[in-house]
C-alpha cells in the first residue's frame, strides 16, 4: 500500500549490520508492517473495544475476550458469540453458525497457496482475517522490504491490535474518555484503498465488473447476512466461465 | 451459558474458523496444484476487495435518514483522496475523520432531520 520510502528506512536498507539477506532490513521491515497496519489498528481498536464491552456486559468475565480474540480471532464470528453464549445456543448450532459465518476464508486460502510457507506457515494460515488478507494481497513491498517476514510482522501486527483492543474494551470500556463513534469506519476506507490498488494494477477490469454485478445482485436477492460468501462464489464461477477472455495464464 | 461452557464453545469456534482458514492448504497437501491456481490468485483478491467494499457498507439503513450519506460522503472523499495522492495513510484518516465528525456531531441528522 504504501510506496513511499521515508529517509530512516533507506538508512538502513543498503549493507547495514542487522540484514540477514543482503539489501533486507529486519527494522526496515518492522517499520513497513507498523505503517502498512495503521488502518487495521485504527479499525480493529474501535471494533475489538466494542467487542470486550458488549462480552463483558453479557456477564462473562473480562478474560474470556482475550482468550476469544486470542483463539478464534474472527471478528464477525465472535460478535456472533456473544449472543450465542449468552442465549445459551447449542454448541452444534455454534459450530454450523460458525463455519457459516468463515467460509469466505477457505476461498482467500486458496489464493496464498504458494505466498505461505516456512516456519510461519501455519501461524499464517490461522490469522488470514478479511483485513489480513486484504492487505497481504494488496501491499506493494518495497525492495529493502524482506517479503516474508512483513507477511508474519503484519499478520501478528494486526492480531495484538484485535486482543489488546478487545481485551481493553472487556476491562475498561465503559471508561474509554474519547468518543470512538465512527472509528471502525477506518476498515470501510482500507477496503476502499486496497480496491483502488487493485484497480489499478489489475491487467482486466473483467473481474471488477463481474464481482460488482455479482455483489449488488446477492445484497438484492440473498440480503447483508450471507451476501459476502454468494458474492464470492458466484463472480469466481462467473470469471471461470469467461476466463479465455481474460489476458495472461487465465486461459489454461 | 455457563463460563465452562462459553469456554468449550469458544474452542469449538477456533477449531471450526480455523478449519475453514486451512481447508485449501490441506486439500492440496498432498494433490497437484491445479493450472488454474495462477487464474485464481491473479483474479480472486480484486473480485474480493470490490466485494469487501460492499460488505462494508451492507447494514447501512439507505431507506432512513441519513440514507447513508455520510458512508458514501466518507467513501467519496477517501477515493478522492487516494487518486489524487495515493497515500494510503492520507485517504484513510482523511476519510475516516471526516465520517467521525459527521456521525458524532450530528451533521447528518441536522441536514435530514432525522
Amino acid at each position: 500500500m504504501s510506496d513511499h520510502h521515508s529517509a530512516d528506512d533507506e538508512g538502513t536498507a543498503r549493507g547495514a549490520p542487522q540484514a540477514e539477506h543482503a539489501g533486507f532490513s529486519r527494522r526496515g521491515t518492522l517499520a513497513f508492517a507498523l505503517r502498512t497496519t495503521v488502518p487495521v489498528f485504527l479499525g480493529y481498536t474501535a471494533i475489538g473495544l466494542a467487542f470486550g464491552l458488549l462480552l463483558q456486559r453479557s456477564g462473562y468475565p473480562w478474560y474470556l475476550a482475550p482468550v476469544m480474540s486470542l483463539l478464534i480471532y474472527a471478528g464477525a464470528a465472535q460478535f456472533l458469540a456473544i449472543g450465542m453464549f449468552s442465549g445459551g445456543t447449542g454448541l452444534v448450532s455454534i459450530a454450523i453458525a460458525t463455519l457459516l459465518v468463515n467460509s469466505r476464508h477457505m476461498v482467500y486460502g486458496l489464493s496464498m497457496l504458494k505466498r505461505f510457507t516456512g516456519a510461519a506457515k501455519p501461524y499464517l494460515i490461522f490469522s488470514l482475517t478479511d483485513e489480513t488478507y486484504a492487505v497481504l494481497t494488496s501491499t506493494r513491498i518495497p525492495p529493502h522490504v524482506d517479503p516474508k517476514r512483513a507477511q508474519l510482522y503484519i499478520s501478528a501486527l494486526d492480531q495484538s491490535y484485535w486482543v489488546v483492543a478487545s481485551t481493553i474494551g472487556a476491562l475498561a470500556g465503559a471508561f474509554i474518555p474519547f468518543n470512538t463513534q465512527g472509528l471502525d469506519f477506518a476498515l470501510n476506507a482500507l477496503f476502499m484503498v486496497l480496491f483502488i490498488e487493485q484497480w489499478k494494477a489489475s491487467r482486466s477490469k473483467l473481474p471488477f465488473m463481474v464481482a460488482g454485478a455479482c455483489t449488488l445482485l446477492a445484497l438484492v436477492v440473498i440480503g447483508p447476512q450471507n451476501m459476502l460468501i454468494a458474492s464470492i462464489l458466484g463472480s469466481i464461477a462467473i470469471l471461470l466461465v469467461v476466463r479465455k477472455g481474460l489476458p495472461g495464464n487465465a486461459a489454461d | 451459558m455457563p463460563l465452562t461452557e462459553a469456554l468449550i464453545a469458544t474452542l469449538i469456534m477456533a477449531a471450526v474458523t480455523l478449519l475453514t482458514r486451512a481447508l485449501p492448504f490441506l486439500f492440496f497437501r498432498r494433490r497437484k496444484q491445479p493450472p488454474l491456481l495462477g487464474f485464481v490468485e491473479e483474479y480472486i483478491p480484486p473480485m474480493v476487495m470490490l466485494i469487501l467494499v460492499v460488505y462494508s457498507v451492507k447494514d447501512v439503513k439507505w431507506s432512513s435518514a441519513p440514507y447513508g450519506v455520510p458512508e458514501l460522503v466518507a467513501l467519496a472523499l477517501v477515493a478522492a483522496l487516494h487518486l489524487w495522492k495515493r497515500n494510503a495513510l492520507l485517504s484513510i484518516f482523511g476519510g475516516t475523520t471526516l465520517y467521525m465528525v459527521v456521525v458524532q456531531t450530528k451533521v447528518a441528522a441536522l441536514i435530514f432531520g432525522g
